[in-house]
């Protein structure tokens, strides 16, 4: 077997990720067996259920508890390759711990998440030839797109014996997982090195800063049509696109920011300084938005949410607001943005808002919330324009991929799709079930073909 | 308030509860500091010819997060001079005059026990135990175990310290015998005034499986050692039955040892005969302070039962303990889950299925999927509404009971984590009571399908088929 595993670069020091603590550090083996042994090892638990991988989450605890951590991981892992990160940034409150039978006795549910990390990276740790790739079939299937959909495609592939060739724009791998999860849940190297040990389970190249296109126009650019030609199969993993705007007046310049965007410089790019930014307006109610007004307000920043309804509304989890609040969030409902305000320097200075009915301006009730910075996390746009590019593949109204839910296969018989270019933007957990019914129907396809 | 004063033949002790010989009782500073935190007595580590200890000499058993659910050691008697034994007892009596100390005792030749009786009587001890118990490293010695499972040895040794004795003599039994009764009567030949057990129990705490070494890891090798803690409550509460129940050793006061850990274990032991209660895994384990909790649960549960006094709760679960021959065959339960409570792990469910009657099902199944789950029995009434487990999770998750096929046999209501859940539901079985003795003097004693020769037997006896 040989292994293509690329040289994947050391982020650089002085990152402003690099500032913030982990929210749940790893268990050492005695922690882990105290919780492991709390499980009751319920029968067609609820836990699983609730898991969109469907981990045999009693099963893999109680192999914990008995000190077989070995065997745990490799419960984890047959269902979800990128296991050990979801185990750190899956919301397991609304998941498998949201279910787990402790909460209707009013006791804290079984700590789910901080476990599965605790079982795959141990066991990974000491030996990472935890599986064996099986032999070479000669067949070569190619991903578009290095984010948590690719990644787990591509491993469950390379174990079956296929060549899998990874196509990414940027230059880091991992997508959300490396450039999108707040950093006090997992940091860039911890997504790389789990991507890192995906990579060494079989045949799996990555090229990193290749952009697939409809018509090359230069360096670092491949064509759909040479996909097609080269590849015994093809996967979109492509995500989502740049951050929506508001379309309102003195939005465009300095000082008005996308969330994601500046999340991921906050993760990955040195040259980030927020220094003279005191005051932030992060305009959204999901869980990016929380994302980043959390982060803004633990680097000592005073970020305020503005959302156009009421809080009842709000997308972002729960516990989410609740931990973020709790850092220092504040949060201003039922207000629409009018216009970003700037001084005579074109600096900003503040957002213009209108009070809200029914996430309607009211007129004549606008007021001037001051800020250094806006943030906006009002949605992501669609990166699947080049999907068209495929024969065969169609988008939806909301331009996302269809795709036959049992299969992942797109209306091109030789290109499969899963992860947020199909679902529209949910967990990374969601993106790897996804990618393992596309893996699955791909490698049956490749065996029959 | 109760009485917790007793009086064990002859010895009074301001409350049952007595530190076992052990570590806990190795110096006169921690009897002291005992007798302070409320213990009524203690037995001073085994007095004799001081010995050299190995290291380590402990192994611990846990299960799931609980830590020492059973402890073992393979330590000796006490390695201090007896002179300093002999002199810290005379201190602690002088300065706890009503307290009890009973010196244990474990010597070789009869010249031993004339000299270690009469040197513990004159420092003091308000008696003696004679340590017949230890199962490691004494019994190579012909000492501790050795000599419980020789009851003609033991009735000698005893009637020696009879003979030397002015205090009442107490004998510690090892359950490391196939009948513990044939030493109970062994301490009653002798002459001796009490018995107290059960001693250690031979037993591999487990293996050291980086090393290949049994535990606990002395250099490269390892030994049997003694087994106590709460885990050994069972066969000492049954070892300690077997003695009440006899209608002569019965009458000899009884010292309870085994597993002891709280007010409500000694009250077992009380209730099933014993007069005072020894503590030792409990103390290593949390410290003397848990005797507190002993004394105000033992005597708050004696007011409730508007008892007066320890003694008269001494013996009173003994005449309900009966030969299997004299359980009435017609009494019956059915296993009753409460939806209310029920968190729906089905434990219960899991368990009657592989591990008992399968007679628990699950709601919403039809009855070809209860059959491909591997149930052979389908219930007459299948409940029609989905039961919601508490708390709403959805889905019919709470198990439910097939009374007519259940056994009563308690598993469920033993794995079920939430106490209170699963009850036991006595129901009329309709039948006149009847046990498998008045059977058998009846001659009905078997059920048809059993051994063709068995009943030509009973047949050719004239017995009725």
């Amino acid at each position: 077997m040989s292994i293509h595993s690329p040289h994947l670069p050391v982020s650089p020091e002085g990152r402003l990720e690099e500032r913030f603590e982990e929210k749940n550090p790893p268990y050492d083996d005695a922690e882990a067996i105290a919780e492991a042994n709390r499980c009751l090892y319920c029968v067609d638990a609820p836990c699983i259920k609730a898991c969109p991988t469907a981990i045999d989450i009693p099963t893999f605890i109680r192999k914990i508890a008995t000190g077989n951590v070995k065997g745990a991981a490799r419960t984890i892992l047959s269902q979800n390759l990128l296991g050990k990160s979801c185990g750190q940034v899956c919301p397991v409150e609304v998941l498998c711990a949201g279910a787990c039978v402790y909460n209707d006795w009013e006791r804290e549910p079984i700590r789910i998440g901080r476990l599965q990390r605790y079982a795959v990276e141990t066991a990974i740790a000491k030996d990472p030839a935890l599986y064996q790739a099986k032999p070479q079939t000669g067949k070569r299937v190619a991903l578009i797109g290095a984010g948590p959909a690719s990644i787990a495609a591509a491993g469950w592939l390379a174990l079956e014996g296929h060549e899998a060739v990874i196509y990414e724009r940027k230059e880091l791998p991992g997508g959300l997982n490396t450039l999108g999860i707040a950093p006090y849940k997992m940091k860039v190297e911890d997504s790389i090195a789990e991507i890192s040990w995906v990579l060494s389970l079989g045949n799996i190249e990555l090229f990193p800063g290749v952009e697939v296109v409809d018509e090359v126009s230069g360096q670092g650019q491949i064509s759909t049509q040479e996909l097609l030609e080269k590849y015994d199969a093809v996967f979109l993993g492509l995500g989502l696109g740049a951050d929506s705007k508001l379309n309102v007046p003195g939005e465009n310049g300095e000082g008005v920011v996308g969330a994601t965007h500046l999340i991921e410089r906050l993760k990955a790019d040195p040259s980030l300084r927020l220094d003279g930014v005191k005051r932030a307006i992060i305009v959204g109610g999901g869980n990016t938005a929380i994302d980043i007004a959390h982060e803004l307000s633990l680097l000592g920043i005073d970020a305020t949410m503005v959302y156009r309804g009421p809080a009842a509304d709000m997308s972002a989890y729960e516990h989410e607001m609740l931990h973020g609040r709790a850092d220092g969030v504040k949060v201003a409902t039922d207000r629409v943005p009018v216009a970003v305000v700037r001084d005579e320097k074109e600096r900003v200075c503040g957002l213009r808002v209108a009070r809200a009915e029914n996430k309607r301006p009211v007129p004549g009730t606008e007021e001037e919330l001051p800020a250094d910075l806006i943030v906006l996390a009002v949605g992501q746009n669609r990166a699947t324009a080049i999907a068209r590019a495929f024969p065969g593949i169609e988008l939806d109204g909301r331009g996302r991929v269809v795709v036959d839910a049992k299969t992942g296969r797109t209306g091109n018989p030789r290109v499969w799709s899963g992860g947020d270019c199909v679902n529209g933007g949910k967990e990374v957990v969601n993106a790897v079930a996804e990618a393992r019914v596309a893996a699955q129907s791909i490698h049956a396809f490749l065996a029959g073909a | 308030m109760a009485d917790l004063s007793i009086d064990f033949a002859g010895i009074k002790s301001p409350n049952p509860f007595w530190l076992a010989s052990a570590p806990p009782t190795n110096t006169g500073d921690q009897v002291m500091r005992a007798f302070d935190a409320g213990w009524g007595g203690a037995v001073w580590k085994t007095l004799g010819n001081p010995i050299v200890n190995v290291s380590s000499r402990f192994g611990g058993i846990d299960y799931g997060n609980t830590r020492m659910m059973g402890l073992n050691n393979i330590e000796l008697i006490t390695d201090r001079p007896l002179e300093v034994n002999l002199r810290e007892i005379r201190e602690v009596k002088r300065r706890y005059p009503s307290h009890t100390v009973i010196a244990s005792l474990m010597v070789d030749t009869k010249e031993e026990w004339k000299e270690i009786i009469e040197r513990a009587e004159e420092a003091g001890a308000d008696g003696h135990e004679l340590n017949f118990g230890c199962p490691h490293g004494m019994c190579e010695r012909g000492m501790g175990s050795a000599v419980s499972a020789e009851p003609k040895v033991l009735m000698e040794l005893a009637s020696w310290a009879v003979e030397f004795a002015t205090k009442p003599v107490i004998v510690k039994l090892s359950p490391n015998v196939g009948d513990i009764v044939e030493p109970g009567e062994a301490v009653l030949a002798s002459g001796a005034h009490g018995i107290s057990l059960i001693n250690t129990i031979k037993s591999i705490m487990g293996v050291d499986l980086d090393r290949m070494v049994p535990m606990p890891r002395v250099g490269n090798a390892s030994t049997n050692g003694g087994y106590c803690g709460p885990a050994v409550k069972p066969i000492a509460l049954h070892l300690l039955s077997q003695l009440s129940r006899h209608p002569q050793v019965g009458r000899l006061p009884i010292s309870g040892i085994g597993g002891i850990s709280n007010w409500r274990d000694a009250a077992e032991f009380i209730a099933l005969g014993s007069t005072s209660v020894q503590v030792c895994t409990a103390v290593m384990h949390y410290g003397y302070r848990i005797v507190e909790d002993m004394i105000e649960g033992l005597s708050d549960f004696l007011d409730e039962r508007g008892m007066k006094s320890v003694n008269e709760l001494r013996g009173r679960a003994v005449p309900q303990y009966k030969e299997w021959g004299e359980l009435d065959l017609s009494f019956r339960v059915v296993a009753d889950v409460d939806p209310g409570k029920c968190i729906g792990c089905q434990l219960c469910y899991v368990a009657c299925m592989d591990g008992a009657h399968q007679c628990i099902h699950l709601p919403g199944r039809s009855e070809a999927e209860a059959r491909a789950a591997g149930h052979t029995h389908i219930p007459k009434v299948i409940p029609d509404r989905a039961v919601i487990a508490k708390g709403g999770a959805p889905g019919a998750r709470v198990p439910f009971v097939d009374e007519d096929e259940c056994i009563g046999c308690n598993l469920c209501q033993l794995v079920c984590p939430v106490a209170g859940c699963i009850t036991m539901k006595e129901i009329p079985s309709g039948k006149p009571s009847e046990t498998w003795n008045d059977r058998a003097q009846r001659g009905d004693d078997f059920v048809p399908g059993g051994l063709r020769v068995t009943e030509a037997a009973r047949k050719a006896r004239g017995e009725r088929a």
